[in-house]
């Protein structure tokens, strides 16, 4: 854990450039209690400096509840992490809501709204303290960030299909102090529905779902009929087939004033696209050479085409 | 008792000719966008530049008739005075309000021109009355376009919470992503409803003949196949068939059409304020039926909602114009659930 020192401060100290920070996005698929529960022992040990926690796909996924998520993320803050509590993308009954508030009215952690409705709920009742703009805010310029800013946001996640240039012009023009995090690694969620297409393919209605995306540690592949892996199916979530890795291009992401990668879970492996991740900013591996790195860690084909303003499915190459 | 107010009758123009067509047939507010990516529905040769858009605004207002101008997409950091300029435009050409979703937009509308209307455009995806709080504290909204994945009972009780008025989608094509929150097209085909205002684009279509039937493509993907006597349909992305475990099927969306007409009672009772119809893209034909029938339906339910039933031939006239695809409840009934 010596690498745990150094990563707080290394965005903030001196002279010498600032460091990207790594975190961890939100769980985004239904595993059993126990596999969460080891899944962040292991990630408290892991080389990363933000954990974002909570159910941020399907209010009715209920493993764990909110005192279990808060004591993981005490587990975690213990650890010097810095712990966010996400909030759910798609928020229609008022029990969506009650759960919206409670985790806003949670006074410890830092939560990243993912709704207007919690936009609305935090500046309310937690002026003081900043939140995070989850992508689904769709902020795509800097006139919108600044307005969340003016609303409390101290940091924000580009939504997937934002391309690095227009990240880069965006933030050159947005105001200053606010933290921009990019998903740098994972399925990239690329849609959300009332409607859930893992209950839809098992023949069962929403309600009576039987709770099958239990058995999915990484969704529901989705392939055309000629075989082409296009899109994964995660409940009311539809992510991308291709996993986004952005490792090669992290020197970008730092040169476009990105100053948080994030990195999404997966069934098997998070520790080790974390620690390489790391290790790319710490220049223990040149990024050029850690794309073959991941080759063995990658669920699925790899894809980097949203930050080369591309289709997100595409790959660009390496100085592409 | 007093009957609750009629809700008014949204309809879409994208063209002249089309807006005509919507108020000739009962309209109460067309709906238009302007040429270019400001809207979400920027398909070529479709909307309005600013002559249209005088003479569409002359021909409504003579007719009681109400414009509203969607500038509905997100603006990026290098196409924002293209943005601010179209609700210059829209201003300066006394339209009844603008359809917006960006939060930095209507900040803007709000501080250049405080006595436009603002509507919240579905395009923001504010499902619950949070969300729509949101905007009118903050923005002054006047009514918000609810996404099409509540339930009647979800709108029931966003309006109970809420001042400001709510228009629900009536009638055209279903969207099963929560609009707004839909990359799926930017991911095949780089072009997205929230940042260029198109889905599937045609550029990215390729019609590729089999000697039984026809493959669909999107930039590459195979959408959908067809063979014997099923007729090809647009591939749209969410609504191809895909293979999941060995199963192909519609794995996201049936290629179904919304009509909402025998939910209209519920919806007028519910206290809807505006029922929208779907589809700039369509002819001017297509609005004339659809809004006869829509204007036809509004005033007899609220002429007597207890007594309101579906005069079949509405349906059969709908039908025809739905190209054979089944037409649903969507979410409001919510089969699936």
């Amino acid at each position: 854990m010596d690498d745990r020192l150094p990563r707080a401060s290394a965005a903030t100290s001196g002279t010498t450039p600032p460091t990207m920070k790594i975190s961890l996005g939100p769980l985004r698929y239904y595993w059993p209690r126990q596999a969460v529960l080891d899944f962040y022992a292991e990630v408290a040990e892991a080389p990363v400096d933000i954990v974002y926690l909570g159910e941020a796909v399907c209010a009715r996924r209920h493993e764990l509840r909110l005192a279990d998520w808060l004591e993981i993320a005490d587990l975690l803050a213990a650890r010097g992490i810095e712990v966010v509590l996400s909030t759910l993308p798609l928020i229609e009954a008022e029990a969506d809501l009650r759960l919206t508030r409670r985790i806003v009215e949670q006074a410890r952690f830092r939560v990243e709204a993912n709704d207007m409705g919690a936009v609305r709920l935090l500046a309310e009742r937690r002026p003081q303290e900043g939140f995070v703009a989850g992508s689904t805010l769709n902020v795509f310029g800097p006139q919108a960030l600044a307005l969340l800013a003016g609303d409390g946001a101290m940091r924000w996640v580009s939504p997937p299909e934002l391309a690095g240039a227009t990240l880069a012009a965006l933030r050159a023009a947005a105001p200053a102090g606010i933290e921009t995090e990019v998903q740098a690694w994972g399925r990239l969620p690329l849609a959300y529905s009332a409607r859930c297409f893992t209950a839809r393919h098992y023949g069962l209605q929403k309600d009576q779902c039987e709770y099958r995306c239990l058995g999915l540690a990484d969704g529901l592949p989705l392939r055309t009929r000629e075989g082409v892996p296009f899109l994964n199916l995660n409940g009311i979530e539809t992510q991308s087939a291709a996993v986004c890795t952005l490792v090669a291009e992290l020197p970008l992401l730092a040169a476009a004033g990105v100053d948080i990668v994030r990195v999404s879970p997966q069934g098997e492996g998070t520790g080790a696209v974390l620690a390489l991740f790391r290790a790319v900013l710490e220049r223990r591996v040149a990024a050029a050479d850690a794309a073959a790195q991941t080759q063995a860690l990658l669920p699925g084909p790899p894809c980097n085409g949203f930050w080369h303003g591309r289709p997100g499915a595409e790959l660009v190459a390496a100085g592409g | 008792m007093p009957l609750p107010s009629p809700p008014e009758l949204v309809c879409p123009a994208g063209g002249l000719p089309a807006l005509k067509a919507a108020v000739d047939h009962g309209a109460d507010c067309v709906y238009v966008g302007f040429r270019d990516e400001t809207n979400a529905r920027a398909f070529a040769g479709l909307n309005f530049d600013d002559a249209a858009l005088a003479a569409g605004v002359a021909y409504a207002h003579r007719r009681d008739c109400r414009v509203l101008v969607a500038l509905n997409t997100f603006p990026s950091p290098e196409g924002w005075p293209r943005w601010t300029r179209a609700v210059d435009r829209a201003a300066a050409q006394g339209v009844d309000a603008i359809i917006c979703a960006d939060v930095g937009l209507l900040a803007y509308a709000a501080r250049t021109h405080p006595s436009l209307r603002l509507h919240l455009s579905v395009q923001a995806s504010a499902t619950n009355y949070e969300a729509i709080n949101y905007y009118r504290e903050r923005f002054g909204i006047r009514r918000a376009v609810l996404p099409r994945v509540l339930s009647l009972a979800q709108v029931e009780h966003t309006i109970a919470h809420t001042d400001v008025e709510i228009e629900v989608f009536g009638y055209g094509s279903l969207c099963v992503m929560v609009e707004g929150r839909c990359a799926l097209s930017a991911y095949a085909t780089g072009s997205s409803p929230n940042c260029q205002g198109v889905c599937s684009p045609a550029k990215a279509v390729r019609w590729e003949p089999l000697p039984d039937g026809m493959r669909t493509r999107l930039n590459g993907f195979l959408i959908d196949e067809f063979t014997g006597a099923e007729r090809p349909g647009y591939p749209t992305l969410c609504k191809g068939r895909f293979d999941v475990e060995g199963s192909t099927y519609y794995a996201l969306e049936e290629p179904t059409s919304l009509n909402t007409l025998d939910l209209l009672p519920a919806l007028i009772a519910a206290g809807v304020r505006a029922i929208k119809i779907e589809g700039r893209q369509r002819s001017p034909a297509y609005v004339a039926q659809v809004t006869r029938v829509w204007r036809a339906a509004i005033d007899r339910c609220s002429a007597a909602p207890s007594s309101f039933t579906v005069d079949p031939a509405w349906h059969a006239e709908l039908n025809r114009l739905a190209e054979g695809q089944t037409q649903t409840l969507g979410a409001y009934s919510r089969p699936w659930r």
